[in-house]
């Protein structure tokens, strides 16, 4: 149960790091008409921010799979 | 190279392929062995999300307004990281209560109610319809689009096509057909389709494989990469201005450009309104829930899916602006719709093979949304709207069918049916004026009014069932006022003018700027409206009703249903018992007699029970019956059907008295507990005191043992070591010795009888005594001790014998104790004892009084305790061993008898105890 909440917990936190970054006003600041690395840069920026969040998601459960796979080593059976 | 039949061919063969997946599928689950319990399946499952608005209405949306494509890509995102905690509550809730379609979810919590699964079903069905009429304008512009090949026009009069000769028709009969086989193959208590689950998943493979080989061809085939599209771009004055959000200042306000708007400021607002709505679009569309929710095999593979399905949706949308930025370039100046760049760049490039594939892929986002879409429509319509309404017949009409699966699987048919007709004419009739997103967007704006409902329901025991209906209506008007009725007006079934003067020329009622509101542009205007009406309603309407007991019960097991263990459902709200066979024969009627026999034995098993002699079933079965129905025809006709059969009502008075009863019962019981603690912490404190006498008692014991032990020792030593005494001298030291001694024995005699008559080993020979004579003998052998103090003592005995039966050694050891007692006390030479004797009825009374110091009241009622001395204020220590009393007590009511005190400090004391007479004289 203790180890849910954290999961819960980390999860509201990169939920709201969404909310944040996918919203006025961090969005008014990469929203210029320039071409980074050839791309828009408001494209790029919310193409990495999208990222970003999927690799902390990945990260948060992955974490979760492993505590709990190394618990059933400890108590077979 | 791409003729009409080599296209239709192409189309039925994938259609056919995806029948033999379904069937697959449907083999495997049958066989137990699931194709679909993997998180890999869930999550590109519920990539059912990108449809036709996705694979050919991105590209649209992004040439003409940038960005604002991505907020419905975003929002899902953003949910799906959160589903976690929303949807596998969701999944939870719907396990336990075997909830099978978002209107049932909605019913159910707000305590089964009939209506609100309604009002539900009808919003979903007249708010999804647009949406199914957008992938039919897909599939059939499409096919319209690619038959043309190598020729590129995309100027289609859809409701000019003579039905029969419109593909759109054919292509809904065979999505109707495939929903039917499929989606209702059987009827299942949990309402699961893996077949259908299994095409699905394939189906999302399809088209993210087909979108980007679509990217990749045009980024890499047709330009040398991003950097080259965007550069190219960016020298067309129109796209450079889609690069940002600022840039859509340029575009003019029209219908179909709902995202266009005057400011940047209100750009931003705009984007935060879309993202919010797909937030809560993602959990609202019906078949999301069906996806996400009821086919959900293992709530773990959230675990994975909740990246998945995101990673999916960023996939899915990487090559959104290449192609688009391409399409302009190759088609500048709108030669073509936006929405069909992705189609058409292949065809211009003369590539058949990339051309054919898309089109799969744009078939198969189509496809896959409406399959999964009626089949969720279809049973909300069949158990909550179409259901309750037979169920309000007189029950002897229902009962004289004896099966019933057969209907309710019609009625699921027909319901598929119908959904895709009603597609199929808002397509034929108004679609064709419409962008692709433009229509999606009016579904999704139609669905997230179920948002305040169910997330308040999740997290909020307070929200009732008035306040979901009053927000659901609110909301529904709302929008059907802000976006659905001007939909229709290019269509020419409303006029213009009540778009843009308002309804009667009324300038603040005007649709697209309701109370004079143009901040927002169209769809974030409809969302602000309804969302405002709809959560208004709905927190004021669960705040001034009252709820009924259902509602309390459903909102506790929803809020908290983790706390709940897995299989409590809500059976406990169920008192009552019904009729075995009239149960059985319910399931029978509503789930076939095969299947509802097998569910009935597995809770037998279950459970250890034998029907074999079981006439009755109890409040267990019975709830457990109603999730087996609820799976089958929806919690609120589920409830209505078994209440039919139950014999008592659900929580009747009688139920709740027995539960104050219960209750007081308890409370009772913990007084009884209080009590107890404190008859402990009483005989605690006096164990504590009697333990603390104990050890004044020995040191006072001791003491007085030295006392005469040191006097007798230092005589003794001067009589030896001084021969040379006078006789006079050696006499009186002599008795001195002997007088210490005397004393010595009587106070360890008193230490034995206190002991042995604490330990209850005295031999107590009892036999007729005459208690004058005791008393007589008593005043004898205090005689010396009276008289060396030079006390008076008188006895006024009377003359008859005192018959008691009694030990008389041990009465004469009260007297002698209560005597020497009083002599202890007496002043000297002045001292006067007397000793009376009364009868007082069947008692003999016998008074010892002196005029000695007294008692003080307080000591009164504690002289006969063990160990405790009364203190001489003269010397301030205790005289005697405080135990003569004790054992005077003792011996007394050994005899039956009872002693007492009576004292003033000063006047003297008279020590009183009564015995029984004998009746037979000694």
């Amino acid at each position: 149960m203790t180890r849910d909440t954290y999961k819960n917990k980390r999860l509201v936190s990169v939920f709201l790091l969404g909310c944040l970054m996918f919203n006025y006003p961090i969005l008014s600041i990469f929203d210029l008409p320039r071409l980074v690395l050839g791309i828009p840069l408001l494209y790029l920026y919310i193409l990495c921010a999208w990222a970003l969040l999927i690799f902390l998601v990945g990260l948060i459960t992955s974490k979760h799979i492993k505590v709990s796979s190394t618990q059933n080593d400890r108590t077979p059976g | 190279m791409l003729n009409t039949e080599i296209i239709l061919l192409v189309s039925f063969g994938y259609i056919g392929l995806l029948f033999a997946i379904a069937y697959w599928g449907d083999r495997r689950a049958d066989q137990g062995r699931s194709l679909i319990s993997n998180p890999y399946i869930y999550a590109l499952s519920l990539a059912v999300y990108c449809t036709a608005w996705t694979f050919y209405g991105s590209v649209g949306l992004a040439a003409s307004s940038g960005l604002d494509f991505l907020p419905v890509y975003l929002g899902p995102t953003l949910m799906t990281i959160l589903g976690w905690l929303v949807l596998r509550k969701i999944i939870r809730i719907s396990k336990i209560h075997r909830i099978t379609s978002i209107a049932d979810f909605i019913a159910s919590r707000y305590g089964k109610s009939t209506l609100l699964g309604g009002i539900v079903a009808f919003i979903a069905v007249v708010g999804i319809i647009p949406y199914i009429a957008l992938q039919l304008k897909a599939i059939s512009t499409s096919f319209l689009l690619i038959t043309q090949y190598p020729q590129i026009s995309a100027d289609f009069k859809f409701a000019s096509i003579p039905v029969f000769q419109d593909t759109a028709f054919y292509v809904t009969l065979i999505l109707a057909i495939f929903a039917i086989l499929f989606g209702t193959r059987h009827l299942d208590a949990a309402e699961r389709h893996e077949g259908v689950v299994a095409a699905i998943a394939f189906e999302s493979i399809v088209k993210l494989a087909a979108f980007l080989t679509v990217g990749l061809f045009v980024t890499y085939g047709i330009h040398h990469g991003f950097s080259d599209l965007f550069s190219k771009a960016d020298g067309l004055p129109d796209l450079q201005q889609t690069f940002t959000m600022r840039s859509q200042s340029m575009e003019a306000p029209t219908v179909e450009k709902y995202l266009s708007t005057s400011t940047a400021a209100s750009a931003f607002s705009d984007w935060s309104m879309l993202l919010f709505m797909s937030m809560m679009a993602v959990i609202c569309l019906p078949r999301q829930f069906q996806v996400a929710v009821v086919e959900n095999v293992n709530e773990e593979h959230l675990d994975r899916a909740i990246w998945l399905f995101p990673l999916y949706l960023l996939a899915i949308n990487l090559f959104v602006l290449p192609v688009a930025f391409s399409g302009a370039l190759h088609f500048p100046g709108g030669a073509l719709n936006a929405d069909y760049y992705v189609l058409a760049l292949p065809m211009a490039e003369r590539h058949p093979a990339i051309t054919l594939f898309v089109y799969l892929g744009g078939m198969s986002a189509a496809t896959g949304m409406v399959i999964v879409e009626t089949i969720a429509l279809s049973t909300m319509i069949c158990n909550n709207i179409v259901m309750p309404v037979l169920l309000y017949q007189p029950l002897e009409v229902l009962s004289e069918r004896q099966d019933y699966t057969g209907m309710l699987l019609a009625i699921r048919r027909g319901s598929i049916a119908l959904v895709l007709l009603l597609g199929y004419i808002y397509f034929h009739k108004i679609g064709g004026f419409y962008a692709l997103v433009s229509i999606g967007m009016i579904s999704f704006a139609a669905v997230t009014q179920f948002a305040p409902a169910i997330l308040g329901g999740l997290f909020w025991k307070g929200a009732t069932r008035t306040g979901a209906v009053a927000g659901l209506l609110a909301g529904f008007t709302v929008w059907a006022y802000t976006l659905f009725l001007p939909s229709l007006n290019l269509a020419g079934i409303i006029s213009t003018d009540f778009v843009n003067q308002g309804p009667f020329g009324i300038a603040w009622l005007k649709p697209y700027a309701l109370f004079g509101l143009t901040q927002f542009s169209t769809i974030p205007h409809a969302i602000f409206w309804c969302l405002l009406a709809n959560v208004g309603a709905y927190v004021a309407g669960s705040i001034y009703s009252r709820p009924r007991a259902i509602d309390h019960a459903q909102a506790a097991l929803f809020v908290d249903v983790f706390r709940y263990s897995d299989d409590t459902g809500d059976s406990q709200f169920w008192r009552g018992t019904a009729n075995l066979p009239d149960l059985r024969s319910l399931l029978h009627q509503f789930l076939g007699k095969k299947r509802a026999d097998a569910a009935l034995a597995s809770y037998a098993s279950q459970h250890g029970l034998d029907w074999s002699y079981a006439l009755t079933a109890d409040a267990g079965l019975v709830g457990h019956a109603e999730r087996l129905l609820a799976g089958a025809i929806g919690s609120t006709s589920a409830r209505v059907m078994v209440s039919s059969v139950v014999k008592e009502e659900p929580l009747g008075i009688e139920e709740l008295l027995d539960i104050l009863d219960e209750a007081r019962q308890v409370l009772a019981y913990s007084r009884e507990l209080e009590r107890t603690t404190a008859e402990l912490q009483t005989a605690n404190m006096r164990l504590k005191e009697l333990d603390r006498l104990k050890d004044e008692f020995i040191s006072t014991v001791t003491h007085e043992l030295r006392t005469p032990l040191t006097s007798i020792r230092s005589l003794a030593e001067i009589l030896r070591n001084n021969p040379e005494l006078s006789k006079e001298q050696h006499q009186s030291f002599s008795d001195i010795i002997i007088k210490e001694s005397e004393r010595l024995t009587r106070l360890i005699n008193q230490v034995l009888d206190y002991e042995k008559i604490e330990s209850a080993h005295m031999d107590w020979s009892i036999a007729p005594v005459d208690l004058k004579e005791v008393i007589q003998d008593a005043a004898t052998a205090t005689r010396q001790l009276i008289d060396e103090k030079g006390i008076a003592i008188e006895l006024e005995l009377g003359d008859d014998l005192i018959p008691v039966a009694g030990d008389r050694d041990r009465l004469v050891q009260v007297m002698v104790n209560l005597i020497s007692n009083a002599v202890k006390f007496c002043p000297p030479q002045h001292g006067r004892i007397a000793v009376r004797t009364a009868r007082a009825g069947k008692d003999i009374r016998v008074d010892v009084s002196d005029n000695g110091i007294g008692i003080k009241p307080e000591d009164q009622h504690k002289i006969f305790e063990k160990f405790l001395q009364v203190k001489d204020p003269a010397r301030g220590r205790p005289i005697g061993t405080g135990m003569g009393l004790t054992i005077c007590k003792r011996i007394i009511n050994f005899h039956h008898g009872r002693i007492w005190v009576d004292s003033k400090p000063g006047e003297g004391s008279t020590f009183s105890f009564i015995l029984p007479i004998s009746t037979n004289e000694p």
